[in-house]
């Protein structure tokens, strides 16, 4: 690990000016992946600046209904919100399957958004990766590829985002509250993170410095029956072969409304729109449930190792759906 | 014998310590001036080291050395060619550590070894096991000394004659031994002396090794280990750390504390071996077996051999007249491979024990049922006796203790919900060995009496078990007994592994007792200051055993439930039912069974070491990624045994068990996996993936 | 995000901070490279050796510890930022005569083999009850806004961040259970 310097400014445009001024600085919130990496190598800041002890914590009710989730809120303190428990399970659900109790006292909100893939060869200095060094190659494209990406993946890059949290905000259509030098601004969630492209090093819309200081999750009554549910190796403590985050409006049967997402198939949270699309207004059925997945994953292509994510994404898919659907009645 | 502690539970005598955080192990001596050491793996696969260049390393602040081939003391190339360490520049496989940083603090350590710069001539490699690969050949021995191949009857003739014919090919991959404390050592010199405080499994060994090593004399090297945080047979001989410590602390003068970090246990220190086992089995439609083969093969490197005993597992666990087992070994560029726990008997009995499963599936009859049918009555390998055998007895009381009697056996019959249930069973057995070993027993003038040994308790328990056999040996109660283990200047001991540490080191230190009991019967007056000690080693009686069959043996049930939809695998429920001798001490004897029952959970479902042939290493080498059973995995599970006299083993009649506990487990899951949806999954892992074709899975 | 350049141009005054935080009790203060992570300063500098390193990159547990009454992994967190912060080591855990009833439970129900990963373990098993007792839910938790009980589901699936290599685990969850039965 190379040495760094270290600064804890005390609000937030000092530390949007300590990013800009420096190339090298990164900020460090709850270490839990940047460490990890600085320790790799992957990583190589000469500046933290530590956003911990800004004013960013706390989670709000919002006037209109809805929360607005300070950036270093941690991860097991959103989850055990009395609001996210009642109003948001998909929320609460996708933070409780992340990581380890350990981790999620630690890790926070705006932190977890923005941790990077877990590919085998981004993490490993020695190996070819085009996100940690543009141009070396993807070892993974033609290597060990099972947990990689299904959708939306390019010859540069084929890694999946690991965050669980962003699964359930991509469902949420939650807003991204950014400070950066020029101001602060919203960006919608769905557009936080990118498709890797000829450019997978380039995994936000953030611009460098950008300070990420809260997540907006607007009123979303029906969101109250919501899910997440999370397929891994391990029983617990494993990031997701595949995930599913799921909200389900019936006006008796017919589909009022629906947020879907799926999570470890791309390169950024999945919003899947056009299974949205497929079960919107119609009666559901759990047969229809499992067309809009198809009509999703129509575009999937599969790498050498990961075949099995199809039709394993179209069976949770289902199963959400239709637990959503039974629960209802 | 009225003291009767053997038998009795009781925790472990160091617990208070390992509860509280004082155990030391290794790299946790206060020292002086110590120095960190950090490793340089090597990232060519193939070839050799043209150029180093330690400047940048030098020139972070804090580095005080860059050990290389081109500058580290030199070591004695007798030893084992594996602990030959930066001696010339050859490179044998991907992640071999070439270099060694020294600095004030870990964290200069760990920038300084990342700034070394290495240049390598590369050639071609190989480093897949393949069943066709070109350079199979006929190792001259398997581990540790049993013939390659064996033959009796006519096996191929059996076969085809045989009325029902399993013929199926399993394979393992590579696993890794992962114990918590990483491969560490703390390494200085005084004097011309080496002391080092290690993690070991046995310190008289590393003691032999590094004196040879040096070229200095045994009684100039003192091994400590007290507290060792697991090794599963990754710490069963010296290592790279206790090497690369010993030559930094003599190179920069000063105390070296060095430990691996995780990834580099993925290679340097040895992992089991991936295997790719034929298992040809032939009955009559009564399941009674005629014809039984099995064909291993595995791998080593190119630094030395490693023949692990994959089919010997097959020669002596069930009856068929004709029989053959063989063994072949490809030469890869890969780190060498090395035991890690029931090396040969546990992927061997993987395979065999799912074979069984699917002879009882062809033949319609219930699996223990066949187990019983095919008994032998002596070793069918060698013909000799055995010592005792009772893996009908743990098959039985198992089938009671598990509800064995109500199930179904048609696959895929039982649904609950999302979950596909199906149940399982599989035999196990380990060889009941000891090795030679010296102790000594004192008895002191405050009726206080000590005895020694150079055992090591890796987790085992072993400190625990031997203070309660000394206490009976010399009749007494416990709290009179001090037991001093793990420390190279005590009587010298073989190692803890192959299940032998407790049958080896009890026998030793109760032959100590018994010859102090009678000196003390024929002493009169007080005791001199010092105590009177006597001294007994086993070599000769050891040797003098009669061939026998030895064997522990073992029956693991197992309920699994398999999400229908998705193929997830949960354990739901395990029962091993053991043989195994003597108890002494149920309590940590149950904690070690479990143990190697939950080891086979993660064989079973979790563990697989993914090998990029491109850059020939392990891609997989964390914790994140390399995934072992966590706490979530184990529902519940359950160890017992059967009462078991055996006098034809030991002064004690222990039978080990550190092994026996994942020895077949893995087929007792698949097994049960099969039972519950239909798919017989011979490649482990049993990924979710690979339970696609069950019922529901679309 | 990236920056492949050698180490070098820090100046020597800013490579390491002076920081001060309490450890079971005692306050620290010190000077650390900036770079010393909590694990390390807690095993090199102040010869707490109890929490442990399995892994140095938040895998396996090992090196859990409480701050400010809350389990983390001390493996990823750089001393430097804990001016000011409380902090318990399984040092901390027992009382000045006698262990504690977590502590007891372990040892009597054998919550151990090679003792290695304990240290971490009995950490994290002192922020499970806590956060049970706060009622936070878990990913095996049936009702989010229901009561928690200290069920073993509940248990593991807790005290999944914290490996054990030896197998402890259903004693592991025994002694928690039993802890947890009397508070």
């Amino acid at each position: 690990m190379r040495e760094f310097r270290y600064r804890r400014p005390t609000d937030v445009d000092e530390a949007v000016a300590l990013l800009d001024a420096d190339p090298d600085a990164a900020y460090l919130a709850g270490g839990t992946n940047l460490v990890d990496l600085m320790k790799l190598g992957v990583q190589r800041p000469d500046l933290l600046v530590d956003v911990n002890r800004l004013p960013l914590g706390g989670v709000e009710p919002l006037p209109e209904g809805g929360l607005r989730v300070g950036a270093t809120v941690r991860n097991s303190e959103l989850a055990a919100h009395p609001v996210v428990r009642r109003d948001y399970p998909v929320l609460a659900r996708a933070l409780l399957a992340a990581a380890s109790g350990q981790v999620r006292n630690m890790a926070t909100t705006a932190g977890n958004l923005l941790q990077r893939t877990r590919c085998f060869y981004f993490q490993d200095t020695g190996k070819a990766c085009n996100k940690r060094d543009p141009g070396s190659g993807c070892a993974a494209r033609h290597g060990q590829n099972r947990e990689l990406a299904i959708l939306d993946w390019s010859e540069e890059c084929v890694a999946t985002h690991p965050s669980d949290l962003a699964v359930a905000l991509a469902a949420l259509d939650a807003v991204v509250e950014v400070a950066e030098p020029e101001g602060t601004r919203d960006v919608p969630f769905v557009e936080l993170h990118r498709s890797p492209g000829e450019h997978p090093e380039r995994e936000t819309t953030l611009r460098r410095g950008a300070l990420i200081t809260a997540v907006r999750i607007p009123p979303l009554p029906a969101a109250r029956r919501s899910a997440y549910l999370k397929v891994r190796d391990r029983a617990s403590f494993a990031f997701a072969v595949g995930s599913v985050a799921a909200v389900l409006d019936l006006d008796g049967d017919v589909v009022r409304d629906v947020r879907l997402a799926y999570g470890a198939v791309a390169h950024r949270p999945w919003r899947a729109y056009r299974a949205e699309a497929e079960l919107r207004g119609r009666p559901f059925t759990p047969e229809l449930a499992g067309q809009a997945a198809d009509a999703e994953l129509a575009a999937a292509r599969p790498l050498r190792h990961n075949g099995f994510k199809v039709p394993l994404i179209r069976a949770v898919t289902v199963r959400a759906l239709t637990e959503l659907a039974e629960s209802r009645r | 014998m009225s003291a009767g502690a053997v038998g009795r539970a009781h925790p472990r005598l160091e617990g208070p310590e390992k509860v509280t955080g004082t155990a030391r192990y290794a790299v946790e001596y206060p020292l002086e001036d110590v120095t960190y050491g950090w490793a340089v793996p090597a990232a060519a696969v193939r070839g050799r080291i043209t150029r180093i260049d330690p400047d940048p390393a030098l020139a972070v602040p804090g580095v005080l050395a860059v050990l290389h081939h081109g500058n580290a003391p030199r070591l004695s190339p007798d030893v084992e060619p594996e602990l030959y360490l930066l001696q010339d520049p050859a490179v044998h496989y991907r992640g071999q550590l070439v270099a060694l940083v020294v600095a004030e603090s870990i964290e200069a350590a760990r920038e300084g070894a990342r700034q070394v710069r290495i240049d390598y001539d590369t050639e071609p490699h190989s480093t897949v096991l393949t069943a066709d690969h070109p350079g199979l050949y006929r190792p001259e021995k398997v581990n540790p000394s049993y013939p390659t191949d064996t033959s009796e009857g006519d096996f191929d003739a059996a076969f085809d004659a045989a009325e029902v014919r399993v013929d199926a090919t399993y394979r393992t991959p590579a696993y890794h031994n992962n114990p918590m404390e990483p491969h560490a050592t703390t390494a200085q010199w005084r004097d011309g002396r080496l002391l080092v405080h290690d993690s070991n499994q046995g310190s008289t060994a590393v003691q032999a090794a590094l004196a040879e090593l040096f070229g200095i004399p045994r009684d100039s090297v003192r091994v400590i280990s007290e507290h060792v945080g697991g090794g599963f047979g990754s710490k069963g001989y010296p290592k790279a750390a206790v090497v690369l410590a010993s030559l930094a602390a003599r190179q920069v003068d000063r105390p070296v504390r060095l430990a691996l970090t995780r990834q580099q246990l993925f290679g340097p220190i040895g992992y089991r071996t991936p295997t790719i086992q034929r298992v040809r089995l032939g009955s009559d439609a009564d399941g009674r077996i005629a014809a039984i083969c099995h064909d291993a093969i595995s791998q080593t490197s190119t630094i030395t051999e490693f023949a692990e005993q994959t089919a010997v597992y097959t020669r002596s666990m069930y009856a068929a007249p004709h029989r053959r087992t063989t063994h072949r070994l490809v030469r890869l560029d890969v780190p060498t491979p090395f035991w890690m726990r029931a090396p040969g008997e546990c992927p061997g009995a993987y395979a065999l024990e799912s074979a069984m499963d699917e002879l009882a599936s062809a033949c319609g009859i219930d699996p223990i049922e066949l187990r019983v049918r095919n008994e032998p009555t002596v070793d069918p390998d060698q013909g000799h006796p055995f010592s005792s055998r009772n893996l009908v007895a743990c098959l039985i009381r198992g089938a009671r203790r598990f509800g064995w009697g109500d199930r179904d056996p048609r696959p895929g019959a039982r649904r609950e919900g999302r979950w596909l249930v199906g149940t399982g069973v599989a035999g196990a057995s380990y060889p009941a060995r000891a090795r030679a070993s010296a102790a000594t027993a004192t008895a002191l003038p405050d009726g206080g009496y000590l005895v020694r040994i150079n055992a090591t308790d890796i987790g085992t328990g072993a400190r625990t078990a031997l203070w309660q056999i000394a206490a009976d040996a010399l009749d007494v109660p416990p709290e009179r007994v001090t037991i001093r283990i793990g420390d190279s200047d005590l009587p010298p001991a073989g190692v803890a592994g192959g299940s032998m540490g407790t049958a080896s080191w009890s026998w030793a230190l109760t032959r100590a007792c018994q010859e102090l009991r009678d000196r003390l019967g024929h002493h009169s007056g007080s005791l001199p200051p010092e105590g009177l000690t006597v001294a007994a080693s086993t070599a000769d009686e050891i040797r003098a055993q009669k061939p026998m069959a030895r064997y522990a043996y073992g029956a693991h049930f197992v309920e699994v439930r398999v999400d229908a939809e998705t193929g997830e695998v949960r354990v739901s429920r395990m029962l091993g039912v053991f043989a195994v001798g003597r108890v002494v001490n149920p309590t940590t004897a149950r904690s070690q069974l479990i143990g190697g029952m939950t080891m086979g959970i993660s064989m079973a479902l979790h563990e697989e070491g993914l090998l990029d042939e491109r850059y020939g290493d392990w891609v997989n080498h964390d914790f994140a990624t390399y995934h072992i059973a966590g706490c979530a995995d184990v529902e519940q599970i359950e160890a017992e045994w059967v009462a078991e006299e055996d006098s034809d083993l030991n002064p004690t009649g222990v039978k080990g068990l550190g092994e026996i506990g994942i020895v077949g487990s893995a087929a007792a899951i698949a097994n049960a996996v099969r039972h519950a949806t239909g798919v017989r999954v011979r490649d482990l892992p049993i990924r979710l993936e690979k339970l696609a074709g069950s019922s529901s899975f679309t | 995000m990236q920056n492949r350049s050698g180490s070098a141009s820090i100046a020597g005054d800013e490579r390491s901070s002076r920081v001060a935080f309490t450890v079971n009790g005692d306050r620290r203060e010190l000077t650390l490279d900036n770079r010393t992570t909590l694990l390390d300063t807690l095993r090199e500098h102040l010869g707490l050796i109890g929490a442990k390193k399995g892994c140095d990159h938040g895998q396996c547990g090992s090196c859990t510890v409480l701050l400010e009454g809350r389990r983390v992994k001390s493996c990823l967190i750089f001393a430097v930022t804990l001016d000011d912060c409380s902090i318990t080591t399984v040092e901390g855990l027992a009382g000045p005569d006698r262990l504690s009833p977590l502590q007891e439970a372990f040892v009597a129900q054998d919550a151990f083999q090679c003792g290695y990963c304990t240290p971490g373990q009995l950490c994290s098993a002192r922020g499970v009850l806590d956060e049970l007792a706060e009622g936070w839910p878990s990913a095996v938790t049936e009702d989010l806004t229901g009561v928690v009980r200290p069920t073993d589901a509940e248990i593991r699936e807790r005290m999944a961040g914290n490996l054990c290599r030896c197998g402890a685990y259903p004693h592991i969850v025994a002694a928690i259970r039993e802890t947890a039965g009397e508070r």
